[in-house]
Protein backbone atom coordinates (compact mmCIF):
# COMPACT_ATOMS: atom_id res chain seq x y z
CA UNK A 1 0.00 0.00 0.00
CA UNK A 2 1.20 3.44 -0.85
CA UNK A 3 1.86 5.70 2.11
CA UNK A 4 0.79 9.27 1.98
CA UNK A 5 2.99 11.50 3.98
CA UNK A 6 1.09 14.28 5.60
CA UNK A 7 3.18 17.26 6.53
CA UNK A 8 1.77 20.24 8.31
CA UNK A 9 2.35 23.60 6.58
CA UNK A 10 4.38 24.83 9.49
CA UNK A 11 6.84 22.01 8.91
CA UNK A 12 7.17 22.88 5.23
CA UNK A 13 7.77 26.48 6.12
CA UNK A 14 10.48 25.72 8.70
CA UNK A 15 12.04 23.19 6.38
CA UNK A 16 12.33 25.84 3.67
CA UNK A 17 13.97 28.22 6.10
CA UNK A 18 16.46 25.56 7.14
CA UNK A 19 17.34 24.84 3.54
CA UNK A 20 17.78 28.58 2.85
CA UNK A 21 14.92 28.57 0.34
CA UNK A 22 12.90 31.74 -0.14
CA UNK A 23 9.36 32.08 1.08
CA UNK A 24 7.24 33.49 -1.75
CA UNK A 25 3.93 35.43 -1.54
CA UNK A 26 1.75 32.44 -2.39
CA UNK A 27 3.47 30.11 0.09
CA UNK A 28 1.89 29.35 3.40
CA UNK A 29 3.49 31.33 6.21
CA UNK A 30 2.72 31.71 9.90
CA UNK A 31 0.66 34.81 10.61
CA UNK A 32 3.23 36.31 13.02
CA UNK A 33 5.90 35.95 10.28
CA UNK A 34 3.64 37.85 7.88
CA UNK A 35 2.91 40.53 10.45
CA UNK A 36 6.58 40.92 11.38
CA UNK A 37 7.47 41.37 7.74
CA UNK A 38 4.69 43.88 7.13
CA UNK A 39 5.83 45.86 10.15
CA UNK A 40 9.48 45.76 9.14
CA UNK A 41 9.11 46.36 5.39
CA UNK A 42 6.59 49.17 5.77
CA UNK A 43 8.75 50.77 8.43
CA UNK A 44 11.64 50.57 6.02
CA UNK A 45 9.55 52.04 3.17
CA UNK A 46 8.39 54.90 5.40
CA UNK A 47 12.00 55.56 6.38
CA UNK A 48 12.88 55.99 2.72
CA UNK A 49 10.19 58.57 2.03
CA UNK A 50 10.53 60.44 5.31
CA UNK A 51 14.28 60.32 4.73
CA UNK A 52 13.76 62.32 1.54
CA UNK A 53 12.80 65.34 3.65
CA UNK A 54 15.98 66.21 5.60
CA UNK A 55 18.13 65.79 2.49
CA UNK A 56 15.60 67.31 0.11
CA UNK A 57 15.96 70.32 2.37
CA UNK A 58 19.34 71.09 0.69
CA UNK A 59 18.53 70.44 -2.98
CA UNK A 60 17.73 74.06 -3.71
CA UNK A 61 20.81 75.21 -1.77
CA UNK A 62 23.41 72.73 -3.00
CA UNK A 63 26.69 74.61 -3.50
CA UNK A 64 27.45 73.60 -7.08
CA UNK A 65 25.50 72.34 -10.07
CA UNK A 66 27.25 68.99 -9.88
CA UNK A 67 26.43 68.54 -6.18
CA UNK A 68 22.86 69.61 -6.88
CA UNK A 69 22.46 66.98 -9.59
CA UNK A 70 23.96 64.26 -7.38
CA UNK A 71 21.77 65.17 -4.42
CA UNK A 72 18.59 65.39 -6.45
CA UNK A 73 19.32 62.01 -8.01
CA UNK A 74 20.01 60.57 -4.59
CA UNK A 75 16.77 61.78 -3.03
CA UNK A 76 14.95 60.52 -6.10
CA UNK A 77 16.59 57.11 -5.59
CA UNK A 78 15.11 57.08 -2.10
CA UNK A 79 11.65 57.59 -3.55
CA UNK A 80 12.41 54.61 -5.80
CA UNK A 81 13.45 52.54 -2.79
CA UNK A 82 10.19 53.47 -1.09
CA UNK A 83 8.36 52.27 -4.17
CA UNK A 84 10.09 48.85 -4.28
CA UNK A 85 9.51 48.35 -0.58
CA UNK A 86 5.84 49.33 -0.60
CA UNK A 87 5.42 46.92 -3.50
CA UNK A 88 7.17 44.15 -1.54
CA UNK A 89 4.91 44.79 1.47
CA UNK A 90 1.84 44.74 -0.76
CA UNK A 91 2.61 41.11 -1.66
CA UNK A 92 1.84 40.33 1.99
CA UNK A 93 -1.71 41.60 1.66
CA UNK A 94 -1.60 45.23 2.79
CA UNK A 95 -2.28 48.21 0.50
CA UNK A 96 0.02 51.19 0.09
CA UNK A 97 -2.81 53.47 1.16
CA UNK A 98 -3.26 51.53 4.39
CA UNK A 99 0.47 51.79 5.09
CA UNK A 100 0.35 55.55 4.50
CA UNK A 101 -2.56 55.78 6.92
CA UNK A 102 -0.51 53.99 9.56
CA UNK A 103 2.37 56.37 8.97
CA UNK A 104 0.15 59.44 9.11
CA UNK A 105 -1.68 58.42 12.27
CA UNK A 106 1.55 57.55 14.04
CA UNK A 107 0.85 53.82 14.28
CA UNK A 108 3.75 52.90 12.02
CA UNK A 109 7.28 53.97 12.81
CA UNK A 110 10.13 55.06 10.58
CA UNK A 111 13.82 55.35 11.32
CA UNK A 112 14.29 57.83 14.15
CA UNK A 113 17.39 59.30 12.50
CA UNK A 114 15.24 61.37 10.16
CA UNK A 115 13.85 63.33 13.07
CA UNK A 116 17.08 65.30 13.32
CA UNK A 117 17.54 68.56 11.39
CA UNK A 118 19.98 69.18 8.51
CA UNK A 119 21.57 72.48 9.46
CA UNK A 120 24.46 72.85 7.04
CA UNK A 121 25.68 71.50 3.73
CA UNK A 122 28.08 69.28 5.64
CA UNK A 123 25.08 67.44 7.08
CA UNK A 124 24.47 66.07 3.59
CA UNK A 125 27.97 64.61 3.67
CA UNK A 126 27.55 63.28 7.22
CA UNK A 127 24.22 61.67 6.39
CA UNK A 128 25.75 59.98 3.37
CA UNK A 129 28.76 58.74 5.28
CA UNK A 130 27.20 57.80 8.63
CA UNK A 131 23.48 57.33 8.09
CA UNK A 132 23.76 55.57 4.75
CA UNK A 133 26.76 53.70 6.13
CA UNK A 134 24.71 52.42 9.06
CA UNK A 135 21.79 51.66 6.75
CA UNK A 136 24.02 49.53 4.51
CA UNK A 137 25.31 47.64 7.53
CA UNK A 138 21.71 46.82 8.41
CA UNK A 139 20.60 46.18 4.86
CA UNK A 140 23.28 44.02 3.28
CA UNK A 141 22.29 41.00 5.41
CA UNK A 142 18.66 41.65 4.44
CA UNK A 143 19.53 40.77 0.85
CA UNK A 144 19.63 37.18 2.17
CA UNK A 145 16.47 37.37 4.26
CA UNK A 146 13.97 34.57 3.87
CA UNK A 147 11.14 36.47 2.20
CA UNK A 148 11.75 36.53 -1.57
CA UNK A 149 10.22 39.89 -2.62
CA UNK A 150 11.90 41.69 0.28
CA UNK A 151 15.29 40.09 -0.38
CA UNK A 152 15.13 40.99 -4.07
CA UNK A 153 14.13 44.58 -3.33
CA UNK A 154 17.05 44.84 -0.93
CA UNK A 155 19.56 43.73 -3.56
CA UNK A 156 18.64 46.70 -5.76
CA UNK A 157 18.52 49.08 -2.82
CA UNK A 158 21.92 48.07 -1.45
CA UNK A 159 23.63 48.73 -4.77
CA UNK A 160 22.39 52.31 -4.78
CA UNK A 161 22.96 52.84 -1.07
CA UNK A 162 26.64 52.02 -1.26
CA UNK A 163 26.92 54.55 -4.06
CA UNK A 164 25.25 57.16 -1.82
CA UNK A 165 27.57 56.35 1.01
CA UNK A 166 30.63 56.99 -1.17
CA UNK A 167 29.12 60.28 -2.33
CA UNK A 168 28.66 61.36 1.29
CA UNK A 169 32.20 60.41 2.16
CA UNK A 170 33.42 62.38 -0.83
CA UNK A 171 31.52 65.51 0.27
CA UNK A 172 33.20 65.29 3.68
CA UNK A 173 36.58 64.60 2.12
CA UNK A 174 36.26 67.74 -0.01
CA UNK A 175 35.27 69.78 3.04
CA UNK A 176 38.14 68.33 5.04
CA UNK A 177 40.55 69.70 2.42
CA UNK A 178 38.77 73.05 2.28
CA UNK A 179 38.91 76.25 4.30
CA UNK A 180 38.97 76.24 8.13
CA UNK A 181 35.30 77.23 8.05
CA UNK A 182 34.47 74.24 5.88
CA UNK A 183 36.41 71.88 8.14
CA UNK A 184 34.59 73.25 11.19
CA UNK A 185 31.26 72.85 9.38
CA UNK A 186 32.06 69.22 8.63
CA UNK A 187 33.32 68.39 12.14
CA UNK A 188 30.17 69.90 13.61
CA UNK A 189 28.02 67.77 11.32
CA UNK A 190 29.92 64.60 12.27
CA UNK A 191 29.49 65.48 15.95
CA UNK A 192 25.75 65.87 15.60
CA UNK A 193 25.12 62.77 13.44
CA UNK A 194 27.42 60.26 15.16
CA UNK A 195 25.30 59.22 18.13
CA UNK A 196 21.97 59.19 16.30
CA UNK A 197 23.64 56.97 13.67
CA UNK A 198 24.80 54.58 16.41
CA UNK A 199 21.20 54.37 17.58
CA UNK A 200 20.06 53.29 14.10
CA UNK A 201 20.93 49.68 14.96
CA UNK A 202 18.21 49.67 17.57
CA UNK A 203 18.25 48.84 21.29
CA UNK A 204 20.96 46.60 22.75
CA UNK A 205 20.40 42.87 22.24
CA UNK A 206 19.42 42.38 25.87
CA UNK A 207 16.40 44.64 25.38
CA UNK A 208 15.51 43.88 21.77
CA UNK A 209 12.31 41.82 22.03
CA UNK A 210 12.02 40.64 18.42
CA UNK A 211 15.61 39.68 17.68
CA UNK A 212 15.57 35.97 18.53
CA UNK A 213 12.36 35.21 16.65
CA UNK A 214 13.47 37.26 13.63
CA UNK A 215 16.75 35.40 13.54
CA UNK A 216 14.97 32.04 13.66
CA UNK A 217 12.81 33.19 10.73
CA UNK A 218 15.93 34.36 8.92
CA UNK A 219 14.54 37.83 8.52
CA UNK A 220 17.43 39.05 10.61
CA UNK A 221 20.94 37.61 10.27
CA UNK A 222 22.94 39.54 12.85
CA UNK A 223 21.98 41.11 16.16
CA UNK A 224 21.80 44.86 16.73
CA UNK A 225 24.96 44.89 18.82
CA UNK A 226 26.94 42.86 16.29
CA UNK A 227 26.07 45.26 13.51
CA UNK A 228 26.74 48.30 15.68
CA UNK A 229 30.21 47.03 16.52
CA UNK A 230 30.97 46.46 12.85
CA UNK A 231 29.87 50.02 12.11
CA UNK A 232 32.06 51.52 14.84
CA UNK A 233 35.09 49.55 13.66
CA UNK A 234 34.73 50.81 10.09
CA UNK A 235 33.89 54.43 10.94
CA UNK A 236 36.68 54.82 13.47
CA UNK A 237 39.19 54.07 10.71
CA UNK A 238 37.48 56.15 8.04
CA UNK A 239 37.31 59.13 10.39
CA UNK A 240 41.11 59.07 10.53
CA UNK A 241 41.29 59.25 6.73
CA UNK A 242 38.92 62.21 6.78
CA UNK A 243 40.83 63.88 9.60
CA UNK A 244 37.73 64.28 11.77
CA UNK A 245 37.23 63.08 15.32
CA UNK A 246 34.21 61.11 16.50
CA UNK A 247 32.53 62.66 19.55
CA UNK A 248 33.22 59.78 21.93
CA UNK A 249 36.04 60.16 24.47
CA UNK A 250 35.88 56.43 25.23
CA UNK A 251 36.39 55.34 21.63
CA UNK A 252 39.58 53.30 21.69
CA UNK A 253 41.14 50.33 19.89
CA UNK A 254 41.06 47.18 22.02
CA UNK A 255 43.77 44.74 20.96
CA UNK A 256 42.29 41.93 23.05
CA UNK A 257 38.85 41.97 21.42
CA UNK A 258 40.10 43.15 18.05
CA UNK A 259 37.40 45.84 18.05
CA UNK A 260 36.99 49.45 19.04
CA UNK A 261 35.53 50.05 22.49
CA UNK A 262 32.99 52.85 22.66
CA UNK A 263 31.12 54.87 25.25
CA UNK A 264 27.54 54.42 26.49
CA UNK A 265 24.67 55.32 24.18
CA UNK A 266 22.03 57.70 25.48
CA UNK A 267 18.98 55.44 25.20
CA UNK A 268 16.79 58.07 26.84
CA UNK A 269 17.34 60.24 23.83
CA UNK A 270 16.56 57.33 21.53
CA UNK A 271 13.31 56.61 23.35
CA UNK A 272 12.33 60.27 23.31
CA UNK A 273 12.76 60.42 19.53
CA UNK A 274 10.97 57.09 18.98
CA UNK A 275 8.08 58.36 21.08
CA UNK A 276 7.61 61.48 19.02
CA UNK A 277 9.65 64.00 20.99
CA UNK A 278 12.65 64.30 18.67
CA UNK A 279 13.69 67.66 17.24
CA UNK A 280 11.75 67.26 13.96
CA UNK A 281 9.15 64.51 14.47
CA UNK A 282 6.31 66.96 14.05
CA UNK A 283 7.78 68.66 10.99
CA UNK A 284 8.43 65.36 9.24
CA UNK A 285 4.98 63.94 9.84
CA UNK A 286 3.31 67.25 9.04
CA UNK A 287 5.18 67.37 5.73
CA UNK A 288 4.11 63.83 4.81
CA UNK A 289 0.50 64.48 5.79
CA UNK A 290 0.45 67.75 3.88
CA UNK A 291 1.81 66.11 0.72
CA UNK A 292 -0.88 63.45 1.01
CA UNK A 293 -3.73 65.88 1.73
CA UNK A 294 -2.67 68.37 -0.95
CA UNK A 295 -2.48 65.54 -3.44
CA UNK A 296 -5.98 64.26 -2.75
CA UNK A 297 -7.75 66.24 -5.49
CA UNK A 298 -5.00 65.22 -7.92
CA UNK A 299 -5.41 61.52 -7.20
CA UNK A 300 -9.20 61.85 -7.39
CA UNK A 301 -9.00 63.62 -10.73
CA UNK A 302 -6.61 61.02 -12.11
CA UNK A 303 -8.99 58.23 -11.06
CA UNK A 304 -12.01 60.05 -12.48
CA UNK A 305 -10.24 60.56 -15.78
CA UNK A 306 -9.11 56.93 -15.92
CA UNK A 307 -12.70 55.80 -15.27
CA UNK A 308 -13.97 58.03 -18.10
CA UNK A 309 -11.38 56.60 -20.45
CA UNK A 310 -12.42 53.11 -19.51
CA UNK A 311 -16.08 53.85 -20.19
CA UNK A 312 -15.17 55.38 -23.54
CA UNK A 313 -13.07 52.38 -24.48
CA UNK A 314 -15.87 50.01 -23.50
CA UNK A 315 -18.40 51.96 -25.59
CA UNK A 316 -16.13 52.02 -28.63
CA UNK B 1 38.31 90.35 6.53
CA UNK B 2 38.07 87.95 3.67
CA UNK B 3 36.89 89.48 0.43
CA UNK B 4 35.97 87.72 -2.72
CA UNK B 5 38.66 87.86 -5.38
CA UNK B 6 37.21 90.14 -8.03
CA UNK B 7 38.10 87.66 -10.71
CA UNK B 8 35.48 85.26 -9.38
CA UNK B 9 32.56 87.41 -10.40
CA UNK B 10 31.79 87.01 -14.09
CA UNK B 11 32.29 90.27 -15.97
CA UNK B 12 28.77 91.26 -17.02
CA UNK B 13 30.08 93.66 -19.65
CA UNK B 14 31.67 90.78 -21.52
CA UNK B 15 28.41 88.82 -21.32
CA UNK B 16 26.11 91.70 -22.24
CA UNK B 17 28.15 92.75 -25.25
CA UNK B 18 28.42 89.26 -26.65
CA UNK B 19 25.22 88.02 -28.26
CA UNK B 20 26.30 84.39 -28.42
CA UNK B 21 27.10 84.20 -24.71
CA UNK B 22 23.85 86.03 -23.91
CA UNK B 23 21.93 83.60 -26.07
CA UNK B 24 23.44 80.51 -24.48
CA UNK B 25 22.87 81.94 -21.01
CA UNK B 26 19.23 82.69 -21.85
CA UNK B 27 18.73 79.00 -22.62
CA UNK B 28 20.78 77.88 -19.62
CA UNK B 29 18.94 80.16 -17.19
CA UNK B 30 15.56 78.93 -18.46
CA UNK B 31 16.53 75.33 -17.78
CA UNK B 32 18.16 76.02 -14.42
CA UNK B 33 15.36 78.10 -12.98
CA UNK B 34 12.54 75.80 -14.05
CA UNK B 35 14.58 72.81 -12.88
CA UNK B 36 14.99 74.57 -9.53
CA UNK B 37 11.25 75.12 -9.21
CA UNK B 38 10.50 71.51 -10.07
CA UNK B 39 13.10 70.27 -7.60
CA UNK B 40 11.20 72.07 -4.82
CA UNK B 41 8.58 69.32 -5.17
CA UNK B 42 11.02 66.52 -4.40
CA UNK B 43 9.59 64.63 -1.41
CA UNK B 44 6.25 66.46 -1.52
CA UNK B 45 4.50 65.13 -4.62
CA UNK B 46 0.91 63.84 -4.69
CA UNK B 47 2.07 60.24 -5.33
CA UNK B 48 5.44 58.57 -5.16
CA UNK B 49 5.51 57.81 -8.90
CA UNK B 50 4.86 61.46 -9.73
CA UNK B 51 7.42 62.65 -7.24
CA UNK B 52 9.93 60.56 -9.18
CA UNK B 53 8.70 61.74 -12.57
CA UNK B 54 8.94 65.43 -11.72
CA UNK B 55 12.36 64.99 -10.12
CA UNK B 56 13.42 63.32 -13.36
CA UNK B 57 12.34 66.35 -15.34
CA UNK B 58 14.16 68.58 -12.87
CA UNK B 59 17.29 66.49 -13.36
CA UNK B 60 16.99 66.65 -17.14
CA UNK B 61 16.63 70.42 -17.03
CA UNK B 62 19.57 70.73 -14.68
CA UNK B 63 21.60 68.58 -17.05
CA UNK B 64 20.67 70.81 -19.99
CA UNK B 65 21.57 73.88 -17.96
CA UNK B 66 24.96 72.42 -17.17
CA UNK B 67 25.79 71.72 -20.82
CA UNK B 68 24.78 75.25 -21.72
CA UNK B 69 26.64 76.94 -18.84
CA UNK B 70 29.73 74.93 -19.68
CA UNK B 71 29.53 76.11 -23.25
CA UNK B 72 28.91 79.72 -22.16
CA UNK B 73 31.94 79.49 -19.87
CA UNK B 74 34.03 78.23 -22.78
CA UNK B 75 32.96 81.18 -24.94
CA UNK B 76 33.56 83.60 -22.09
CA UNK B 77 37.00 82.20 -21.33
CA UNK B 78 38.07 82.64 -24.94
CA UNK B 79 37.36 86.35 -24.58
CA UNK B 80 38.75 86.65 -21.08
CA UNK B 81 41.41 83.99 -20.56
CA UNK B 82 43.06 85.78 -17.64
CA UNK B 83 40.11 85.25 -15.29
CA UNK B 84 38.36 82.07 -16.44
CA UNK B 85 34.94 81.06 -15.12
CA UNK B 86 33.14 77.74 -14.78
CA UNK B 87 29.50 76.67 -14.99
CA UNK B 88 29.20 77.43 -11.28
CA UNK B 89 30.40 81.04 -11.57
CA UNK B 90 27.73 81.66 -14.16
CA UNK B 91 24.95 80.00 -12.16
CA UNK B 92 25.90 81.13 -8.68
CA UNK B 93 27.54 84.51 -9.04
CA UNK B 94 25.25 86.50 -11.30
CA UNK B 95 22.44 88.58 -9.85
CA UNK B 96 18.79 89.00 -10.79
CA UNK B 97 19.40 91.63 -13.46
CA UNK B 98 21.92 89.37 -15.19
CA UNK B 99 19.63 86.35 -15.39
CA UNK B 100 17.82 86.04 -18.71
CA UNK B 101 15.28 83.28 -18.09
CA UNK B 102 11.68 83.78 -19.14
CA UNK B 103 9.28 84.84 -16.39
CA UNK B 104 7.25 81.66 -16.84
CA UNK B 105 10.11 79.55 -15.46
CA UNK B 106 10.36 81.47 -12.20
CA UNK B 107 6.64 81.48 -11.34
CA UNK B 108 5.93 79.73 -8.01
CA UNK B 109 4.89 76.09 -8.03
CA UNK B 110 1.42 76.68 -6.63
CA UNK B 111 -0.56 73.45 -6.64
CA UNK B 112 0.29 70.35 -8.66
CA UNK B 113 -1.92 71.50 -11.52
CA UNK B 114 -0.10 74.84 -11.81
CA UNK B 115 3.23 73.07 -11.83
CA UNK B 116 2.27 70.63 -14.58
CA UNK B 117 0.69 73.38 -16.65
CA UNK B 118 3.79 75.56 -16.34
CA UNK B 119 5.81 72.55 -17.44
CA UNK B 120 3.44 71.92 -20.35
CA UNK B 121 3.70 75.50 -21.67
CA UNK B 122 7.45 75.46 -21.27
CA UNK B 123 7.99 71.99 -22.75
CA UNK B 124 5.81 72.91 -25.67
CA UNK B 125 8.01 75.91 -26.40
CA UNK B 126 11.21 73.96 -25.76
CA UNK B 127 10.07 71.14 -28.06
CA UNK B 128 9.59 73.34 -31.12
CA UNK B 129 12.54 75.50 -30.20
CA UNK B 130 15.02 72.62 -29.99
CA UNK B 131 13.65 71.14 -33.20
CA UNK B 132 14.76 74.34 -34.93
CA UNK B 133 17.99 74.64 -32.97
CA UNK B 134 19.06 71.26 -34.33
CA UNK B 135 19.77 73.16 -37.55
CA UNK B 136 21.93 75.79 -35.86
CA UNK B 137 25.26 76.48 -37.54
CA UNK B 138 26.85 76.35 -34.09
CA UNK B 139 27.85 72.71 -33.65
CA UNK B 140 27.75 72.89 -29.84
CA UNK B 141 24.21 74.25 -29.80
CA UNK B 142 23.27 71.71 -32.40
CA UNK B 143 24.53 68.84 -30.23
CA UNK B 144 22.83 70.18 -27.10
CA UNK B 145 19.57 70.57 -29.03
CA UNK B 146 19.66 67.00 -30.33
CA UNK B 147 20.37 65.57 -26.89
CA UNK B 148 17.81 67.76 -25.12
CA UNK B 149 15.07 67.09 -27.62
CA UNK B 150 14.85 63.46 -26.58
CA UNK B 151 14.25 64.54 -22.98
CA UNK B 152 11.88 67.34 -23.89
CA UNK B 153 9.76 65.00 -26.01
CA UNK B 154 9.13 62.99 -22.84
CA UNK B 155 8.48 66.12 -20.74
CA UNK B 156 5.93 67.28 -23.28
CA UNK B 157 4.18 63.93 -23.29
CA UNK B 158 4.17 63.65 -19.52
CA UNK B 159 2.88 67.17 -18.94
CA UNK B 160 0.28 66.87 -21.74
CA UNK B 161 -1.08 63.73 -20.12
CA UNK B 162 -1.37 65.49 -16.78
CA UNK B 163 -3.09 68.54 -18.27
CA UNK B 164 -5.62 66.21 -19.90
CA UNK B 165 -6.06 64.13 -16.76
CA UNK B 166 -6.69 67.15 -14.55
CA UNK B 167 -8.73 69.14 -17.07
CA UNK B 168 -10.95 66.15 -17.77
CA UNK B 169 -10.90 64.77 -14.20
CA UNK B 170 -13.32 66.15 -11.63
CA UNK B 171 -15.20 69.46 -11.47
CA UNK B 172 -12.70 70.64 -8.88
CA UNK B 173 -9.66 69.73 -10.93
CA UNK B 174 -11.12 71.41 -14.01
CA UNK B 175 -11.76 74.66 -12.14
CA UNK B 176 -8.26 74.59 -10.72
CA UNK B 177 -6.74 74.02 -14.16
CA UNK B 178 -8.76 76.73 -15.84
CA UNK B 179 -7.63 79.17 -13.14
CA UNK B 180 -4.01 78.04 -13.49
CA UNK B 181 -4.26 78.62 -17.25
CA UNK B 182 -5.55 82.14 -16.68
CA UNK B 183 -2.70 82.86 -14.24
CA UNK B 184 0.12 81.48 -16.38
CA UNK B 185 -1.02 82.39 -19.88
CA UNK B 186 0.17 86.04 -19.75
CA UNK B 187 3.74 84.77 -19.24
CA UNK B 188 3.75 82.70 -22.42
CA UNK B 189 3.83 85.61 -24.90
CA UNK B 190 7.31 86.66 -23.89
CA UNK B 191 8.82 83.46 -25.28
CA UNK B 192 7.94 84.56 -28.82
CA UNK B 193 9.08 88.17 -28.54
CA UNK B 194 12.67 88.53 -29.77
CA UNK B 195 15.35 90.10 -27.60
CA UNK B 196 18.24 91.88 -29.32
CA UNK B 197 20.60 88.94 -28.71
CA UNK B 198 18.12 86.61 -30.36
CA UNK B 199 17.90 88.77 -33.46
CA UNK B 200 21.67 88.70 -33.71
CA UNK B 201 21.63 84.93 -33.19
CA UNK B 202 19.18 84.54 -36.03
CA UNK B 203 21.13 86.73 -38.46
CA UNK B 204 24.35 84.88 -37.63
CA UNK B 205 22.64 81.55 -38.29
CA UNK B 206 22.95 79.91 -34.89
CA UNK B 207 19.62 80.96 -33.34
CA UNK B 208 15.91 80.39 -33.76
CA UNK B 209 13.45 83.13 -34.76
CA UNK B 210 11.20 83.17 -31.68
CA UNK B 211 8.05 84.08 -33.60
CA UNK B 212 8.54 81.25 -36.07
CA UNK B 213 7.49 78.57 -33.60
CA UNK B 214 4.52 80.42 -32.09
CA UNK B 215 1.95 78.91 -34.44
CA UNK B 216 3.10 75.34 -33.75
CA UNK B 217 3.13 75.94 -30.01
CA UNK B 218 -0.33 77.43 -30.03
CA UNK B 219 -1.63 74.58 -32.19
CA UNK B 220 -0.30 72.01 -29.76
CA UNK B 221 -1.71 73.86 -26.77
CA UNK B 222 -5.14 74.11 -28.43
CA UNK B 223 -5.10 70.42 -29.23
CA UNK B 224 -4.19 69.33 -25.69
CA UNK B 225 -6.56 71.85 -24.09
CA UNK B 226 -9.39 70.58 -26.21
CA UNK B 227 -8.71 67.01 -25.09
CA UNK B 228 -8.58 68.32 -21.55
CA UNK B 229 -11.91 70.09 -22.07
CA UNK B 230 -10.22 73.38 -21.11
CA UNK B 231 -10.42 76.64 -22.99
CA UNK B 232 -7.31 78.48 -24.07
CA UNK B 233 -7.26 81.92 -22.47
CA UNK B 234 -7.63 84.80 -24.87
CA UNK B 235 -5.37 87.66 -23.90
CA UNK B 236 -3.19 90.00 -25.83
CA UNK B 237 0.44 90.32 -24.80
CA UNK B 238 0.58 92.67 -21.82
CA UNK B 239 3.49 93.78 -19.72
CA UNK B 240 4.37 90.31 -18.44
CA UNK B 241 7.73 90.21 -20.13
CA UNK B 242 11.28 91.37 -19.56
CA UNK B 243 13.00 88.21 -18.37
CA UNK B 244 15.29 88.09 -21.39
CA UNK B 245 16.67 91.51 -20.51
CA UNK B 246 16.86 90.82 -16.78
CA UNK B 247 13.66 92.55 -15.70
CA UNK B 248 12.08 89.78 -13.66
CA UNK B 249 9.17 89.18 -11.32
CA UNK B 250 9.92 89.49 -7.62
CA UNK B 251 10.19 85.72 -7.32
CA UNK B 252 13.60 85.35 -8.94
CA UNK B 253 15.43 87.23 -6.18
CA UNK B 254 14.29 84.68 -3.62
CA UNK B 255 15.22 81.77 -5.84
CA UNK B 256 18.73 83.15 -6.24
CA UNK B 257 19.07 84.05 -2.56
CA UNK B 258 18.38 80.43 -1.72
CA UNK B 259 20.30 78.83 -4.56
CA UNK B 260 23.41 81.00 -4.30
CA UNK B 261 23.62 81.16 -0.50
CA UNK B 262 26.66 78.93 0.05
CA UNK B 263 28.69 80.34 -2.82
CA UNK B 264 27.99 83.87 -1.60
CA UNK B 265 28.55 83.13 2.11
CA UNK B 266 31.80 81.20 1.62
CA UNK B 267 33.31 82.82 -1.47
CA UNK B 268 36.03 81.06 -3.39
CA UNK B 269 35.56 77.69 -1.66
CA UNK B 270 35.65 74.30 -3.32
CA UNK B 271 32.62 72.12 -2.64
Amino acid sequence: METVEITCPDQVFLDKLDRELKIEPKDWMPEPYRQTLIRQISQHAHSEIVGMLPEGNWITRAPSLKRKAILLAKVQDEAGHGLYLYAAAETLGISREKMYQQLHNGKAKYSSIFNYPTLSWADIGAIGWLVDGAAIMNQVPLCRNSYGPYARAMVRICKEESFHQRQGFEILLTLSRGTPQQRAMAQDAVNRWWWPSMMMFGPPDASSPHTQQSMRWKIKRFTNDELRQKFVDICAEQATILGFSLPDPLLKWNATTGHFDFGPINWDEFNQVINGNGPCNKERLDARRKAWDDGEWVREAAEAHAAKQKTKAAAA
Amino acid sequence: MQTMPASLLPDTTIINTNARISYVLYLADNALILGHRNSEWCGHGPALEQDIALSNIALDLLGQARHLYQYAAELYNQLNPSAPVTEDHLAYLRDVRDFRNCLLAEQPNGHWGQTVLRQFFFSCWQYYFYQQLQHSNDTQLQAIAIKSLKEVTYHLRWSSEWVIRLGDGTAESKTRMQQAAADLWPYTHELFQPAAFEQEAVSAGYGVTPGSIEKDCLGRIQHIFSEATLSVPVTQPGLHSGGKTGVHTEHLGFILAEMQFLQRAYPGSEW
